[in-house]
């Protein structure tokens, strides 16, 4: 089955971009033939029920599906044009330019500083107090968290609230400077003024990177992003502007699915 | 706002009584005050159960200290020597020669002692003293010479024999001659801090704990650097790079297996080939080390496993999507969080390690080692072992200074511990 | 069509659509009204017509508070989202249809001499398109029928084909008979009125239109 692109899409550099992605667990198919382009400058959302697999599909992008022993993946997945699974590209340097941001937030039982630091150092982008310091500050003032932080980046990452460690989380993130976010549900876990912030931050990321969020929410994919794909069974059914999937939608089960009438 | 939900369904109608809930009637309350009646007697036996293992241990430590006390003191005479008329010569720079003892020996030293204890307590007393007592006048002269320039009271060990008669025991002459002596100040039990200073000796007065005490610390040593490193890194390799398969598994069940292993069964390892490779350290602390390790490494590694086991796999998970590699994962993030357990199979492991006594028999650590082990390849003993070799002692002084080692041994025990129970709330970490 | 799964949100949407309903039945009932009583000169009738546009202007009212709390409450997305807003802007069209309808009765005392007021005859023919176009318009948007929509909206030129002949028809009649020049306006007004109900009724048609696809009718249709 071929997805439905939606007109109105004009011509965006693709960031990442699968073609024919296949994804088994085991003999199970979790992701049957997917193809898709991620835009550089945009918010694309992948929404869908339970279990259709944009969770999974998400991981494929930065190789998180590795860690898993049964998973095996198809196809072809780039990241500005290098195939990510079968060229040389290094998946430790891939996921330092695609980062992810997970469900629950999980803030390493370290302080606020080693968290955010944590990546520079690794790689080696920030070398020195100084280097290290900037990075920092700039990583949690673009992450919404500097001023509540600042005068206790010592205290363990593990205490501060929910919404504040998810942005810790993002901050963590960007620290490394990546290309791509990857965004699996992070409000889930969130009360409404801690998604709000959140939201709002991707408001101010979008266009600095390319991110991809999943969300169980319509609302939230409809009020933080500019593309919009929806998955169903493991396939992309239809792909396009946001504004576009979200008032008229092209494919049946799409339009069941967005006005509440799914299941 | 108009009110768009329907209506509530109809109730059921004026002809049903009005019922109580299912948990309001009086057979609900019956069976909540079964339940109850369960709680507390599970919390009863709990507690009991709780008693009776501090009472079981309260009954070890006041039955053990009780008996023990006495082998912290012996039995000592004052004899007064008047240095003057001994006629001995001591200047303090060959005094701080190695080989002093022997020249103050080569003067005449142990004739001065005797003839003085004899002056001073009588014939019958001064055959009493120990036969190795002017050594410790020796002692006093090497750490202070200028005491040969006046008196001095010193305190010299009894022998085995008197010290049995001032405790009530062995034969009416010594009796006797003990309260006579005891009566005229000449003979008391007084705190022996030597007991903690010497090595193993024959002679239950002169006994001393420290050469056992500084084997097993030896031992304990050696096991530990080996054990420990060796346990934590095959921990780590099943754990996180290992993959799964039948290999694995063989392993998995195979270390499970060590554990359970008699420890026996080491000594005899220890024995055919450690001391096949190493024939000259029989009984050194190296090859009783490099034996324990082997039996404490199983321990480690099963409680490493569960420990790391243990660590979310959201903290993994959120390593390796900032781009770390799988050493950085390992060393950075799961182990730190993974340490407290590990440290407790530790503990459990070199506890258990410290109280060994079979396998260290075998591999020959269970000569009479008269002099506390120079490193790690001199001949020792170990605390357990001394203890089971004192107590088959006949003389009947060893009774006490047996006790008095088990102490030792708790003490060392409970250090140890304190140690690693230490180091294990510092890393704790809260996730 | 499938059930939305919170079934109270079905129930809304039902509940709008039957407002909606309501109030177009009694629009068209009152067109009916005005022009019967317009032809028999019934004062009576039309007095009722102009008592129950209130009722029109009631419904309205709770149209307009039910898509608010549609809205507000159950974020309705695509098509449910289109029918809400396009049923908010019809409830105030048919609620002008009402009015017009009203117009009409209110004129009923003033035309004299009916029974032999030639120009009165070509009316109730106009009428019955305009309030034909009010039902099946009402009919698609119950239906989500665009295409019963674009039918509509293609009758409109009916109307106004029939609006252009009364008009050149009564205006003659005033230069031959200038004395019921007075009686004679009042029936300009009222084909004005039917007129204006007609182009209304297309409105709605292109709503519903919009609500079906999400598209205005193509422009010929208009």
């Amino acid at each position: 089955m071929v997805t439905v692109i939606h007109p109105n899409l004009e011509d965006t550099d693709a960031k990442m971009s699968a073609r024919g992605v296949s994804v088994y667990y085991g003999d199970k198919k979790a992701i049957d033939d997917v193809s898709i382009d991620i835009p550089t400058k945009y918010v694309t959302a992948f929404i869908g029920p339970s279990g259709c697999g944009k969770s999974t599909f998400l991981r494929t992008l930065n190789r998180m599906n590795d860690t898993i022993p049964s998973a095996r993946v198809e196809g072809e997945v780039t990241l500005d044009g290098e195939d990510i699974y079968r060229s040389k590209m290094d998946v430790v340097q891939l996921r330092a330019r695609v980062g992810m941001v997970f469900q629950k937030p999980n803030p390493f039982p370290k302080s606020i500083y080693d968290n955010v630091a944590y990546g520079p150092k690794i790689h080696g982008l920030a070398t020195g107090k100084t280097e290290l310091d900037e990075v920092v500050e700039k990583s949690l003032r673009r992450a919404g968290l500097w001023n509540e932080v600042k005068d206790r980046l010592e205290d363990s990452g593990t205490a501060l609230s929910g919404g504040q460690q998810q942005r810790l989380c993002i901050a963590r993130a960007i620290a490394v400077d990546p290309e791509v976010i990857l965004m699996d549900e992070p409000c889930s876990a969130l009360d409404p003024i801690a998604t709000a912030k959140i939201e709002e931050l991707i408001d101010e990321l979008n266009g600095h990177y390319a991110i991809v969020i999943v969300t169980h929410s319509m609302q939230q994919a409809a009020r933080v992003s500019q593309r919009t794909a929806f998955f169903h069974l493991g396939k992309v059914v239809e792909y396009g502007r946001t504004s576009d999937i979200f008032t008229t939608p092209l494919e049946e089960r799409t339009k069941d699915y967005i006005t509440g009438r799914y299941g | 706002m108009t009110e768009l939900s329907a209506s509530p369904p109809a109730a059921d109608g004026p002809s049903t009584p009005a019922r109580r809930a299912p948990t309001r009637t009086p057979e609900f309350e019956a069976r909540l005050k079964k339940r109850y009646a369960a709680e507390r007697r599970f919390k009863l036996a709990g507690l009991s159960a709780i008693l009776f293992s501090v009472g079981v241990l309260a009954f070890l430590l006041i039955t053990m200290t009780i008996n023990g006390i006495g082998g912290f003191q012996r039995a000592e005479m004052n004899v007064p020597i008047d240095f003057t008329e001994a006629g001995l010569i001591a200047d303090p720079v060959a005094m701080a020669q190695p080989g002093a003892a022997q020249t103050l020996e080569a003067q005449g030293l142990p004739a001065i002692v005797e003839f003085f204890a004899e002056e001073q307590l009588g014939a019958a007393a001064a055959d009493e003293i120990s036969d190795t007592a002017w050594r410790l006048v020796a002692d006093e002269i090497m750490a202070d010479p200028a005491i040969l320039n006046g008196t001095v009271t010193l305190s010299l060990p009894a022998s085995p024999n008197l010290a049995a008669g001032l405790a009530g025991e062995g034969s009416d002459e010594m009796k006797a001659l003990a309260a006579r002596l005891v009566a005229d100040g000449k003979l008391e039990t007084k705190f022996d801090a030597g007991f903690l200073q010497r090595a193993d000796a024959t002679d239950p007065q002169q006994v001393g704990i420290w050469g056992a005490l500084k084997g097993s610390m030896l031992t304990m040593f050696v096991t530990l650097i080996l054990a420990f490193p060796i346990g934590v890194m095959a921990a780590l390799y099943l754990e996180e790079y290992a993959p799964k398969n039948r290999w694995t598994d063989l392993i998995e069940v195979s270390v499970n297996n060590l554990a359970a292993v008699p420890s026996i069964i080491f000594g005899l390892l220890g024995l055919a080939v450690f001391l096949w490779l190493f024939p000259n350290m029989r009984s050194a602390p190296l090859i009783g080390g490099m034996t324990l390790a082997l039996m404490t490494m199983p321990v480690i590694v099963i409680s490493g496993r569960n420990a790391i086991k243990a660590v979310p796999p959201s903290i993994r998970d959120g390593a390796l999507a900032i781009g770390a590699s799988q050493v950085q994962v390992v060393f950075h993030h799961v182990l730190p969080l993974a340490l407290p357990g590990i440290l407790t199979g530790t503990i459990i492991g070199m506890a258990r390690a410290l109280g060994e006594t079979a396998p260290l028999l075998m591999i020959g650590m269970r000569a009479f080692v008269a002099t506390p082990p120079d490193g790690f390849t001199s001949p020792a003993t170990v605390l357990p072992v001394q203890i089971f070799l004192w107590s088959d002692e006949i003389d009947r002084g060893f009774v006490e200074r047996t006790s008095a080692a088990i102490i030792v041994l708790l003490i060392f025990l409970l250090l140890m511990n304190g140690l690693a129970i230490y180091l294990r709330n510092r890393f704790e970490k809260k996730w | 069509m499938v059930e939305h799964t919170v079934k109270a949100f079905d129930e809304d949407i039902t509940r709008l659509r039957g407002l909606i309903a309501e109030m177009g039945g009694l629009a068209e009932m009152a067109i009916q009204d005005a022009m019967e009583a317009l032809i028999k000169g019934d004062q009576e009738l039309a007095d009722g017509v102009v008592k129950r546009d209130k009722k029109i202007d009631v419904l309205e009212s709770e149209v307009d508070k039910l898509s608010v709390r549609i809205i507000a409450l159950r974020a309705p997305m695509a098509d449910d989202l289109r029918e809400v807003i396009a049923a908010l802007k019809i409830a105030g069209v048919v609620e002008r249809i009402g009015d017009y309808s009203k117009n009409i009765a209110k004129r009923v005392g003033k035309i004299e001499a009916r029974n032999h007021f030639e120009p009165l005859t070509l009316l109730p023919a106009m009428a019955d398109i305009a309030a034909e176009m009010v039902h099946d318009v009402l009919t698609a948007y119950a239906a989500r029928d665009p295409v019963l929509a674009r039918e509509v909206i293609a009758t409109d030129n009916k109307v106004d084909a029939f609006y252009n002949s009364i008009f050149r028809n009564v205006v003659s009649y005033m230069v031959e008979n200038p004395a019921t020049i007075s009686s004679a306006a009042q029936i300009l007004f009222v084909a004005r009125n039917l007129e204006r109900i007609g182009d209304h009724a297309t409105n709605v048609a292109e709503m519903v239109h919009f609500a079906a696809t999400g598209n205005y009718p193509p422009d010929e249709d208009r």
